[in-house]
């Protein structure tokens, strides 16, 4: 007897949504407080993290000591997954390098992400005319500004007012104070013509108006575990648990949605999906399909949804699904302050999001790559974890000990142990993270030749750095080197052509977008300027894969407004009983 | 004073010390005091079914002959002694934690296992004697060679190698248990209010001005 069979849901319901991070949250939330009856599949596990988070923790409660053996960020991290899952490959094509991180969980890799909040800015969203380079997006700034906003006030956001030109401000509420490291770097950074300003996060640094199931922060500087008290955004904490309590949305954890399903005209009438507890396949029916399982996810789906109304993949009649892949590029450096060894102790934990960052200010015409990149900057008495005091022999013999005489490098035993007393909170770190040019030949498809664990064929990557992106890292260097030097640190030599200038690879950064882009003709994009695909008017992206080009900013935010954006619209043409 | 008052007195809202009193319930989380350093086993509250099969089996193997142990012991406390502030490496269980982490990272098992071996080689050679049954005397001598990669006698780079991996993975180690977190004085990981650096400190360096 067969013991594998299509298990088919008689119900259907009015939207299924594939996701559960920021862009699935956010619709399902907004669909299900305006009355729909929605479906959300999540291919991980439930996570609340009033329950499941590993706040507060102590370093000795890990027998690693939080180390990222089993969970790339280490033991605490708020996120189930990494850049490697047990039983999911994918693959790179002709030796090009691309590193996907995905988390399975509820919310997604909303759960440990940095909180760093950035709005795009309107050279982001039309940059064609700046330099030549790269596809402008069908919408503005103006477009997408009234989401922003809603979002800022919805989920909380803390910044500063600077009327920068393409740093728009939001609604804000006060910013965490600078660390006394954080000082240094904004005093050496003013020295060096480096622009710094208050950080941007979404972390309540006080009680949200008007929502009183979340609370205020407590700075402990752990947002990547996930909070506790709902005090910083996660999906899960924010959108997903909240939309549930409306009775409207259901989800279905471990399921891993296979396919996209259409009738003979094209439009999509659900999903099938397997279950990762009983190992049986799924099939559930709904009026409209929302994906927002991430850029990689959200294109796989698309490719493997063939049929003969969709014969290149769903919403691919243009071909551009998978293509356009971009993440941000990254470069780093630390050092230490000498200034501040033996440094008086005092609980500096703050939040877990950046105090202070120095965004994109700059003129290019006189630099030799295009668009920007924003520092984000950190240090101080932090929480000893795996890798404390490594490497104490590259920096007790470069200053002085307590007596005014230098000291041989390296050593042991009672003057080496007041060495790490010393040093501590001296540390200091700062990373670039920058605009990549989406390029058609960096792209994601699925490999011919390889399936997952439960029988889906598996995307394959094809991903290079430009000079662009590689000069970029090296400005990033040359500035660092310059911050570093003012503010009196000390530190080693700039990464040099050898690393690309310590550019990561594509994929570490973890903000890869623009797969399934949008734009108004159906020829060169794959969905419409409301995430809605041109060739299947019931189905929609939600996640980062719409993206054209991604500005320098992280994507979280611009994922939340836009799929507030797509919910809005879903509900304005619901009402015209177009969908 | 209750725990609850207390968290308003370091000034939570109400809203958020309520809540986080319940998500730390007896039961559902345990506190810094209830830990001891000695339980290497960890609690399973928010972890995947995976991770809790595989530390247990890593917990359950068993890397280092009893000999090495014994040596790692003894060069733990060479680089961490104790002092009139904290307690040595040994008393931190720095040698449990050695053997965990060489298990959980097998990248450290060639550079651990050979470096014991070429250490007790040099010592033999020496002294007649493994590292271990030479004199504090001889064994002292013997760090003291392999301790500043900066002055190392040609031939012994591979002794500065392991030393280093050795002083790395002991302070490491001792700095995250609760002996070593008291010593180096981290004041966090716990609710309060962040409103900057304190006064004094900023007069002490002068930052008055850039905040």
């Amino acid at each position: 007897m067969n013991d594998i069979q299509i298990k088919k849901s008689s119900q259907t319901y009015d939207a299924i949504i594939v996701g559960s991070g920021a862009g699935g949250g956010m619709a399902g939330y907004v669909l299900a407080h305006a009355g729909l009856k929605v479906l959300m599949l999540e291919a991980g596990p439930f996570f609340d993290p009033a329950k499941d988070s590993l706040q507060l923790k102590w370093p000795y409660e890990s027998p690693r000591r939080g180390a990222g053996t089993n969970r790339a960020f280490g033991d605490f991290d708020g996120a189930y997954g990494g850049w490697e899952l047990e039983g999911e490959p994918y693959t790179t094509k002709d030796k090009t390098e691309f590193h996907w991180f995905r988390a399975r969980m509820l919310g997604g890799r909303t759960n440990h992400w940095g909180r760093i909040s950035l709005r795009m800015g309107p050279d982001d969203f039309k940059g064609h005319h700046i330099d030549g380079l790269t596809d402008d997006w069908p919408i503005t700034y103006d477009d997408v500004k009234p989401f922003y906003d809603k979002v800022d006030r919805m989920i909380g956001v803390y910044g500063t007012v600077e009327n920068l030109p393409n740093e728009p401000d939001g609604i804000f509420l006060p910013p965490p104070k600078p660390r006394l490291n954080e000082l240094y770097i904004k005093k050496g950074a003013a020295k060096a013509g480096v622009k710094v300003i208050a950080g941007r996060g979404s972390v309540l640094t006080e009680a949200l108006p008007g929502n009183k199931d979340r609370g205020a922060c407590f700075f402990c500087g752990q947002c990547g575990r996930s909070c506790k008290i709902y005090g910083d955004f996660s999906s899960s904490s924010c959108l997903v648990i909240p939309a549930m309590k409306t009775g409207n949305l259901k989800v279905i954890s471990n399921a891993m949605v296979r396919e996209v399903l259409t009738d003979g005209s094209g439009q999509a009438t659900g999903v099938s999906y397997i279950s990762k507890d009983d190992m049986q396949e799924y099939q559930v029916k709904a009026g409209m399909v929302i994906l927002g399982a991430s850029a990689g996810e959200s294109a796989r789906l698309l490719l493997n949804s063939k049929s003969a109304a969709h014969p290149n993949g769903l919403a691919n009649s243009s071909g551009v699904v998978g293509k356009y892949l971009h993440d941000s590029t990254g470069s780093s450096a630390g050092g230490f302050l000498p200034q501040l060894m033996d440094r008086k102790r005092y609980n500096e934990d703050g939040v877990g999001s950046v105090h202070i960052y120095g965004p994109w200010v700059y003129d290019n015409k006189k630099l030799d790559f295009p668009r920007g990149y924003h520092i984000e900057f950190g240090g101080g008495m932090g929480m000893p974890g795996y890798g404390f005091g490594w490497d104490m022999q590259k920096m007790n013999g470069v200053v002085p000990g307590k007596d005014g005489k230098m000291k041989e490098a390296g050593g042991f035993g009672a003057s080496l142990k007041d060495d790490y007393r010393r040093f501590y909170g001296t540390g200091f770190g700062m990373a670039g993270r920058g605009m990549a040019i989406a390029r058609e030949d960096n792209y994601c498809e699925i490999d011919p030749n390889v399936v997952d664990k439960y029988g889906i064929p598996v995307l394959r990557f094809n991903y290079k750095w430009s000079d662009y992106e590689i000069k970029q890292a090296k400005h990033m260097q040359d500035t660092f080197q310059h911050v570093m030097h003012e503010m009196g640190a000390i530190y080693g030599p700039p990464h040099g052509p050898e690393t690309n200038y310590g550019l990561e690879a594509p994929g570490r950064i973890i903000h890869e977008v623009g797969t399934v882009r949008m734009g108004d003709d159906p020829k060169k994009s794959a969905l419409n300027k409301y995430c809605q695909a041109h060739d299947c008017k019931n189905l929609f992206v939600v996640d980062a894969a719409p993206f054209v080009q991604q500005g320098d900013k992280n994507a979280t935010w611009t994922i939340l407004a836009l799929s507030m954006r797509t919910a809005e619209y879903i509900l304005s043409q619901r009402k015209k009983l177009n969908v | 004073m209750n725990r609850r008052d207390s968290l308003k007195a370091i000034g939570l809202g109400t809203l958020s010390a309520t809540m986080l009193l319940d998500a730390c319930k007896p039961g559902t989380k345990k506190t810094a005091e209830d830990t001891n350093d000695e339980k290497i086993t960890p609690d399973e509250a928010g972890r995947l079914p995976e991770e809790i099969e595989r530390d247990k089996k890593l917990i359950a193997e068993k890397f280092f002959t009893d000999h090495e142990m014994a040596t790692i012991t003894i060069l733990g406390d060479i680089i961490i002694p104790k002092d009139a502030k904290s307690g040595s490496a040994s008393d931190a269980k720095v040698p449990e934690f050695i053997e965990f982490i060489v298990k959980d990272m097998p990248e450290h098992q060639t550079p651990m296992r050979g470096g014991l071996r070429w250490l007790d080689v040099q010592c033999l050679n020496r002294y007649s004697k493994t590292f271990a049954d030479a004199s504090y005397q001889q064994q002292i001598e013997m760090v003291t060679e392999i301790a500043y990669p900066n002055k190392v006698k040609p031939g012994m780079q591979q002794g500065v190698s392991f030393f280093n991996l050795m002083r790395n993975l002991t302070a490491t180690g001792f700095f995250t248990t609760k002996m070593g977190i008291e010593d180096i004085g981290y004041a966090g990981n716990s609710p309060g209010q962040w409103t900057g650096v304190p006064a004094d400190v900023l007069k002490h360096y002068g930052m008055e001005d850039v905040v």
